[in-house]
């Protein structure tokens, strides 16, 4: 059950490309799992900016000076986005989280391999954290176009059984894309989950690579949100069910985390024909 | 000093919640709550139910639905824009009949109010969506979203003709219960939304919804092409809220009687109560929704709060105020007594007598829209009771109220 709060900013960090915001969220650090996201208005009361942002929970802490905190990365993509990396310490933010369905941990200690593109990293240290206080083996492939755009890297390390960087230019670990390390990765640690936060072209081929290599798949995509809390239907993708059927489905309340092997990936940004509810064609 | 009255109490007092009786009606649908959630922008009421207590609205307005299950417009859907946002979902929706057993059941068993509001592609669709809802209970009245394209006239919008949109409206009238209040909701892409609200008044609507979303669009500079896949879409939010209130003082103008909601860009209780002034007995937010969850229940809290702060004991007493405003002094007026202490206020106070208190007061029975709500005004200086002046003529049959002490 999501809340709405006005968080207080506590501090702004710079890391790389990326701001971190540490806010005041007292109720949220205990609802948190790895993967739920958090809308943040923009602009304050008066604002031209009438949708909220989402971010992806980073860190949450339930105790402490504040009684609970909640870190939350953002890169400068836009001028909302530009504006929240420019608040500073004692404004104040209106939050709703946490939202979305979370990652699904595995019961058993089986290996898991995490793959982060760009700041997808931010919802990724929480997953590594909790997979390896459940005993389980923890490889992560952090990759980004370039060095500055890794977000995490030294506290992923640490977070990690073991952590291979990759960038598109060179500027740091191999040069390449994180698919091209992913299989070796999989074969090596026999991970059984596959973790994914990044774009949606990377998550497409890590859902491949992990079907390829009988490895069950979790991706947290990132699709244009207006609402976060599943009203406005704008954030929806194709997605198989369980009964076989391809839904339309929203990503802010059925996802952001989805199975790999479910979501139509070739099919995103359009509606599949055999899709629920699909315009009839007619023959003419 | 002197000081300024505009209502039973005095200005500005707001430490407390106010009570303003805020029941209001759309036609035959009494509403003890004046503010509705806009159709689209809701889902059907489970979502927000998180946020606030649903029952506390007017009613839900549930999003349109179609006679089978729909997938929508392919994404991108939707791009932000100044003070709002572009939209083409394109109804995806489960279709009526499990809306019917899921999001109806829901709201029902909720104790929530419901408007169901329906859309289809053709009259034909309408009809048969008018003639399974007529065997269903649990709901309080039906919005009729004409704004979609008609398949049998080219994807022409029934909103944007008069005849067309008659016709759905008529159709729908003639196959629900005739007791369920039927509303049209108006779109403003159209030369004189009048002549739409006219026609679909005629065909038997009990009431308007004013207004749907404007249609816009927005091309990507990066991508040089649309932003939205459906290239098209509905603008809403606080940038149409001029368009909005327009075209519900336009309707209210030419059709005193008819029961209006007004919508379009409402985010706060200001911007509702700008609607109510021109004429909607009720409101419904929606994009704001989008922003702030818990809008809706803010918009109605505020509302009552900038009544009070007006001097309104009720909602009723308000709507369509501004068109009876010639009648009645500004209250704004009310401001020149707050220098009056260093001398004439504007050189209207001839006599030099000071002026003390300027009372606007709401009379207790108005519900007739053809009256004036702030009938008596009595000016009181310190040194006499002699009415003002400019204010003679208009207040010579009154007879003249105990002032209210306020202090």
């Amino acid at each position: 059950m999501p809340i709405q709060l006005r968080a207080e900013v506590l501090d702004v960090r710079k890391a790389g490309a990326y701001s971190v915001l540490s806010l005041t969220a007292a109720g949220m650090p205990e609802l948190a799992r790895p993967g739920h996201f958090v809308t943040v208005s923009m602009g304050g009361e008066e604002s031209s900016m009438m949708l909220r942002r989402a971010f992806a929970v980073y860190q949450v802490k339930s105790r402490g000076v504040y009684g609970g905190t909640l870190e939350i990365v953002v890169g400068v993509e836009g001028k909302g986005t530009q504006w929240l990396s420019e608040r500073r310490r004692h404004d104040v933010l209106d939050i709703v989280g946490p939202l979305g369905r979370p990652f699904i941990l595995p019961k058993e200690r089986v290996p898991c391999v995490i793959v982060a593109g760009g700041y997808g990293s931010a919802a990724m240290f929480m997953l590594a954290e909790q997979l390896r206080d459940r005993g389980c083996r923890v490889d992560v492939v952090m990759g980004a176009s370039t060095e500055s755009k890794l977000f995490g890297v030294l506290e992923m390390k640490r977070a990690s059984s073991k952590l291979i960087i990759t960038t598109d230019d060179g500027s740091a670990g191999e040069r390449g894309r994180v698919t091209d390390v992913l299989p070796g990765v999989i074969d090596k640690s026999e991970a059984a989950v596959v973790y994914a936060a990044g774009p949606m072209g990377m998550l497409s081929a890590v859902a491949a690579i992990a079907a390829e290599h009988r490895a069950y798949s979790q991706c947290s995509v990132e699709e244009a949100m207006a609402c976060g809390i599943g009203v406005c239907m704008t954030c929806v993708l194709p997605v198989v069910g369980a009964d076989g059927v391809t839904r339309m489905v929203r990503s802010c309340v059925e996802g952001p985390v989805f199975r790999g092997d479910r979501v139509r990936w070739d099919d995103v940004g359009t509606i599949p024909s055999d899709a629920f509810g699909a315009p009839v064609v007619e023959a003419s | 000093m002197s000081r300024a009255i505009i209502g039973r109490g005095p200005i500005g007092v707001t430490s407390e919640t106010p009570r303003i009786d805020m029941s209001t009606s759309l036609g035959a649908m009494q509403l003890d709550a004046p503010v509705l959630t806009a159709s689209g922008c809701a889902a059907s009421g489970r979502e927000l139910d998180e946020f606030f207590d649903i029952t506390h609205l007017g009613a839900i307005v549930t999003k349109s639905i179609m006679m089978h299950p729909r997938a929508g417009r392919p994404t991108p859907r939707m791009a932000e824009t100044p003070s709002g946002m572009l939209n083409s979902i394109g109804l995806q929706g489960p279709g009526l009949d499990a809306f019917i057993e899921t999001d109806l059941a829901w709201l029902e068993q909720r104790g929530a109010r419901i408007i169901v509001s329906i859309a289809g592609s053709s009259v034909e669709e309408y009809v048969k969506i008018a003639q399974k809802l007529r065997y269903v209970s649990g709901f309080d009245a039906i919005e009729v979203n004409i704004s979609c394209p008609n398949v049998e006239d080219r994807g022409q919008v029934f909103a944007c003709n008069p005849e067309a949109a008659a016709q759905v409206v008529q159709a729908v009238r003639r196959h629900v219960d005739q007791h369920t209040p039927v509303l049209a909701k108006l779109s403003p892409d159209v030369t004189d939304i009048t002549d739409v609200a006219h026609a679909v008044v005629r065909a038997g609507a009990s009431g308007l919804s004013v207004i749907n979303t404007a249609l816009g669009m927005v091309i990507d500079v990066d991508r040089m092409r649309p932003a939205l896949a459906g290239v098209m879409g509905g603008l809403s939010g606080p940038a149409i809220r001029p368009i909005a209130v327009r075209c519900v003082w336009q309707i209210r103008e030419a059709m005193p009687n008819i029961p209006i909601l007004g919508m379009g860009g409402i985010r706060t209780g200001l911007d509702a109560l700008q609607f109510i002034l021109a004429g909607a007995n009720a409101v419904s937010v929606g994009t704001a929704t989008f922003n702030d969850p818990s809008a809706p229940i803010r918009v109605q809290r505020e509302l009552a709060q900038a009544l009070h702060e007006r001097g309104f004991a009720s909602l009723q007493e308000a709507i369509s105020f501004a068109h009876r405003a010639h009648d009645v002094p500004e209250p704004l007026l009310a401001q020149f007594t707050v220098d009056e202490s260093d001398g004439d206020p504007d050189g209207a106070n001839e006599d030099g007598k000071e002026i003390t208190e300027i009372v606007v007061r709401p009379a207790d029975d108005v519900v007739d829209e053809d009256r004036p709500v702030a009938e008596v005004v009595q000016i009181r200086r310190d040194t006499g009771t002699e009415p003002f002046d400019q204010y003679k003529d208009w207040a010579a049959d009154q007879a003249p109220e105990p002032v209210p002490d306020g202090q």
